[in-house]
Order: structure tokens, then sequence, then C-alpha cells
């Protein structure tokens, strides 16, 4: 089975509705285990793996470029013996796959024989957020199920009934901005939620939900972008983009969220503009290797676009 | 089968598929009927594919070990038939594009030298990933997709004997969805099986529920979203052109976040946009052609991994300066 969908949107919950459905409460009883793989150049990696009697849970993609060694070696191990538990429902088990998108396409096709061939001893659920980078092989083999992000309807009764259970009195028009701001995104309406809760007991009168500090520094690049386009400006911008990637915030995120402020602030003929040349360096910061270049050459284009624009607006 | 009997006194076996990267011919069915004692099976075909380590070092050793053996006697066949058996083994690999260049030279000498006894069997998707050296030695075999009526004839016969319910609209869905890929088909069959009989009482199969999970987009959703770049549909008017209002940029974002929400494949998206775009009956020729030039970065851009929401946007807002601007 193969679940994909956007964040958010509830695949794990369904993953394990589908394994307490497949072989009762049992599979609830989870340990946490730490194994040791070998590279073939003798390194060592370590791979924590979620487990009951039942089902294994892993996340290859941990073990970055050596994730087909971790496939290779756990599936054939758990494939290879057998349920020993005779008062198990079913005779297999099962393996879920987190981030199935980001696995390689090798460890994708050392996937391919194994998913058949050990059929009657293991099932392999992944999970995916979309399936574009899933080789075509693994699709045909798997049922596909989409997981559709919820509609604003679906939280509210979702928000409602957080409330009911808390239990606490949720204002209509507090729902509504939490659902608005979360974007589909219910792990993060019911964490908002939680906060606010926090901040404002009673949730009444104006709401100000607190944005990750990531965001409001990426909307402040955005602003220093479109305010001034001169050298000196692109230094800072460029001190700013240092600090959020020492941070931790991947790349592609930074750009998509200052891209999208910048959009906001600009003329419409400029949009189109922007949003190409995004997602161009977009595609080339996955190629190449050091991303703060085609971060900071997406600035200075941004940068020489819109002064071609004020300069000579004929022209744009 | 015929022309693979024909085919045994050739030294080495290399089957294919067209490089247009079809799959799920059955490749491996075909090799496997070959060798039909079961006895013989286990100590004259090794099998490995790309779910074995397959470096250089293994081709080193384990295949040139089991290359040198010369084959034991054949044994007496359990249960009393008699099956034809060659006087050599086989080596199947598997998914052989998949192994590395270095591999694949080391493979070179070791087939030709023990070719009296040992057979080499090479399956891959694309021929022009096995070094040329490797590929000259063997005899080529090409399987193409099957064609609609034989896999048609073939899902009717599962269906038969599975004793499901379906009936012809639904197998020529299924054809259509998996684009001649069987063992798709038969496996959304299975699902769409399992879905059916899982009410009470069974519901039929339609051709609706196999495109749900053949994971195709629905196609009002890719029709409202071509209208929201500018294209024509059927829901509009023919003449309406100058009725058309050119939607401004917030209404293409706000409306390719909603796609993203709904979890659907960009690729998916794309191809099912393209084809309605190629198809078009009033688009003109230019407009077409850059319609086409944009998706096909976009497909490179999304093979490299890129961002899912900012190429679709990309494709929606190109697409759409493309029909407003001529």
């Amino acid at each position: 089975m193969l679940f994909y969908g956007p964040s958010g949107a509830g695949k794990k919950t369904r993953i394990t509705c589908t394994l307490r459905e497949l072989f009762g409460p049992g599979v609830e009883k989870l340990k946490i285990d730490q194994r040791i793989f070998l590279s073939p150049s003798k390194r060592k990696l370590e791979i924590n793996i979620v487990q009951s009697n039942f089902h294994i849970e892993i996340t290859p993609s941990e073990a970055g470029n050596y994730d087909r060694v971790v496939i290779q070696e756990l599936l054939k191990e758990i494939a290879q013996t057998q349920q020993v538990d005779l008062n198990a429902k079913q005779r297999f088990k099962v393996v879920i796959i987190n981030e199935a998108d980001s696995l390689s396409r090798d460890a994708q096709a050392a996937l391919r024989r194994t998913m058949e061939k050990y059929m009657s001893n293991m099932r392999i659920i992944l999970c995916a957020n979309s399936t574009s980078r899933l080789i075509a092989p693994i699709k045909s083999r798997c049922l596909l199920m989409r997981v559709a992000a919820p509609n604003p309807d679906e939280m509210a009764t979702v928000l409602n009934y957080v409330a009911k259970r808390a239990p606490f009195t949720l204002p209509s028009e507090a729902a509504k901005k939490i659902i608005d701001d979360s974007g589909g995104n219910l792990r993060k309406a019911i964490l908002v939620l939680e906060a606010l809760k926090m901040q404002t007991p009673d949730l009444s009168g104006p709401l100000a939900i607190a944005k990750p500090d990531w965001e409001t520094y990426c909307h402040k690049v955005a602003d220093l972008i479109v305010s001034e386009q001169s050298p000196a400006r692109v230094m800072e911008v460029r001190a700013k983009f240092y600090e959020l990637l020492s941070h931790c915030i991947p790349p592609t995120i930074i750009l998509k969220t200052v891209a999208e402020r910048v959009v906001e602030r600009v003329d419409e003929s400029l949009k189109a503009d922007i949003m190409h040349w995004a997602a161009f360096y977009e595609v080339r910061m996955r190629i190449g290797s050091k991303k703060i270049y085609h971060l900071e050459a997406w600035v200075v284009k941004v940068m020489s676009l819109y002064k071609v624009f004020i300069v000579l607006p004929s022209s744009a | 089968m015929g022309h693979l009997e024909q085919a045994k006194p050739q030294p080495f076996w290399l089957c294919r598929v067209n490089y247009s990267g079809e799959l799920s011919e059955p490749r491996a069915t075909s090799l496997l009927s070959i060798f039909v004692s079961p006895d013989n099976f286990r100590n004259r075909v090794l099998e490995l594919n790309a779910s074995d380590e397959r470096g250089i070092s293994i081709v080193r050793e384990k295949i040139k070990n089991f290359a040198r053996q010369t084959p034991r006697a054949q044994a007496a066949s359990s249960d009393g038939k008699t099956y034809p058996c060659p006087p050599y083994k086989i080596i199947i690999l598997d998914e052989a594009d998949s192994m590395t260049q270095d591999a694949q030279g080391a493979l070179r000498r070791i087939m030709e030298t023990y070719a009296r006894i040992t057979r080499f069997c090479l399956v891959c998707n694309y021929v022009t990933r096995i070094i040329e050296p490797l590929a000259s030695r063997c005899s080529k075999f090409r399987f193409t997709p099957l064609d609609p009526t034989s896999s048609s004839s073939r899902l009717a016969y599962i269906a038969q004997s599975e004793h499901i319910d379906v009936n012809s609209t639904v197998i020529d869905t299924l054809i259509s969805t998996s684009s001649g890929d069987l063992r798709r088909a038969i496996t959304y069959l299975q699902s769409a099986s399992r879905l059916s009989s899982s009410t009470n009482p069974p519901t039929p199969i339609t051709p609706v529920d196999i495109q749900e999970i053949a994971g195709v987009v629905p196609e009002a959703v890719v029709n409202d979203f071509a209208s929201t770049l500018g294209i024509e549909t059927d829901s509009m008017d023919v003449d309406g052109k100058g009725g058309m209002v050119a939607s401004s940029f917030g209404a293409i974002q706000s409306k390719v976040k909603e796609l993203m929400r709904e979890g659907f494949s960009a690729t998916q998206i794309l191809s099912q946009l393209h084809d309605l775009v190629i198809l078009h009956p009033t688009m003109n020729g230019r407009q077409k052609s850059t319609c086409a030039l944009v998706f096909a970065e976009a497909d490179k851009a999304l093979c490299d991994g890129a961002d899912e929401e900012l190429w679709i946007l990309e494709v929606a807002l190109r697409v759409h300066k493309a029909l407003t601007s001529s």
C-alpha cells in the first residue's frame, strides 16, 4: 500500500488504523530500537527503528546515501523470518517505510523484487508526500491511497471535538482564524489551538497567532529585498540567509516563503517573473550542492527585475 | 514462448524492452518457464536482482564460483513427470540496468569463459544502460507492451476464475489507465474487487472506481484548473473567447494551493493537463508548442526532485502567459 498526501492530512493516523484493524490492540505496544548497519565502505550507520510484535517502522532516509543498504538488509531479515506468534491474527508482518519519496533510486529498485517475492511473510506500507519521485515499478505494485487535506468544515468539526473533550468552549471566529492560518494542516491547527489556549485562556477578543520565528524572519528578508536594491543590501540579505540555514531551515522552504512574501508586495506584472525565477533556482539548488549561491542568485535576479521595473516602467 | 524455444542454442540471452521504458511485460515470467523441473531449479539457477548486493566483489566471487561448477547430473523429478532440461546452468540477473558499470565490466570475461556450462540471462528495462561489450555478447529479445486485445482477454480470464463480476467497459478503463502495464491492471483489478466485496451486498465495479484507485485526477478538477489558466474547456461556450477573463496572479496561486492541498501528484496533474492541451481543438500551433516546452521543463525539474507547488505554479503561470499574450 502507498499512502500519499500533504503533511498533516492524516496519513499516519490512517496507517495506524489499518494496523489496528489487522492485528488488534497488540500493535500499540511499541519499542524503540537502534540498529547498526555496515555500509559497503565499512562505515557504521545507526538507524532508529520503532517496532511492535507485528510491525516495524523505519525512516530509511536517515541513512542518507546508504539507504539502499538499510532497505536490503532489514527487509531481507524480516522477510525471511516467519511470524512465530501462533496467536497472531495474520501470518505476515508489516513494514512501514516513512518518507518513501526521499528514498534514492537504488533503494527503490531494491524494493521491487523483495515486495513480490516475500508477499506471504511481509507486507509493505509506504508513506510519502507525493508520488512524483517514486519509480513507476513501485507505483504499479502498490494500492495507491490519496489522502487529501481536510476541508475547513471538517477541520472545524475536529477542533470543536478537541475543545469539547478538553473541555472549553471554542468561539467560531477563533476556529475560523486557526483554520485559515494552518492551510489544511490539521496537526498544525491543533498545535496552534493549544498554544493559543495557553496564551489567552478564554480565546476571545482579537487573537494574534504566533508565527514561527523563521517565518517572520523570512518576511523580514522579503521586506528588505523590496525596500532597497543595492549590493550592500544583498550582503545584508546574505547574512540573514546564513542565519536561517544554520538553524536548519530547509532552503526550499526559505525560498518559497520569501518568494511568496515578495510577490505579495510587488506589482502584478512582476509576479509571474519572480515566481518563474524562484522555480528556476529551486531546481538548481537541488542539483547543486551549495544552497546559498542559488538563494543569492535569486535575490539578485529579483532585485534587478524590480529595479528595472521602477526605473523604466514601460519595459517591464 | 515460441521464439524463446528457438533461442536455446544461443550462448547468451539478453532480454530487453524498448527504451521508452515500458514496464512489466512478462519478461521474468517467460524466463522461468524454460527451466520447468522444480527439482533441478535449485541447483541449476542462480537468480540475483536489485535487492541483492551486486557490486564488483559479488560478481568476482559469488557469480564466478557458481559459473565454474559443472552442473550436477539431472535428478529424476520427484513427481514422476519428465521435464526438458538443458545441459547447463543459468544465472539470471534481474534488473541488470541497475548494476554498476564496474560490475558489468567484470562479467565480460566470466560470460565467455564458462559459456559451455553456464548461460547468462540479463533482464532490464533499458538496454542503453547495459555496457556495449555485454550487449554485444548477448542475443537480444525485445518485449513490447502487450496489445490491448491480449491483455483484455487475460484480465477477463482472471476475473472469470476469481468470480469477479466485471463488464467490458471496466476492462477498457483498466487497460487505458494502466497504459499497457498488465501488472498494474491486475493490481487495480484486485484492489477494486476487494473494495466492492467489502460492502454488503457487494457493489459492482464501475470505471470511476478504477480511476480513483489508479490515482487519476478527476476530469472535473483538471478542467477547472485549465479554465483558470484560460484554456477553454467543454463546459464553456466555444465562442466565449472575448468573455474569458484573464485570471490574475492571485487566482492562479490560490488554485494551485488548493490543488496541492487535495494531495494530487504533480506529475499526474501535468500529464493530464498535457493531454488536454495537446488535443485541444481551438488552440493554435504556437501556443501548443510553447505549452509543451513548459511541460517538458517541469517534468525534468520534478524528476530532479524540485518542489511540486513551485513548479505547478510556474507551469500554470507560463501556460497562462502563452495563452494571453498571443
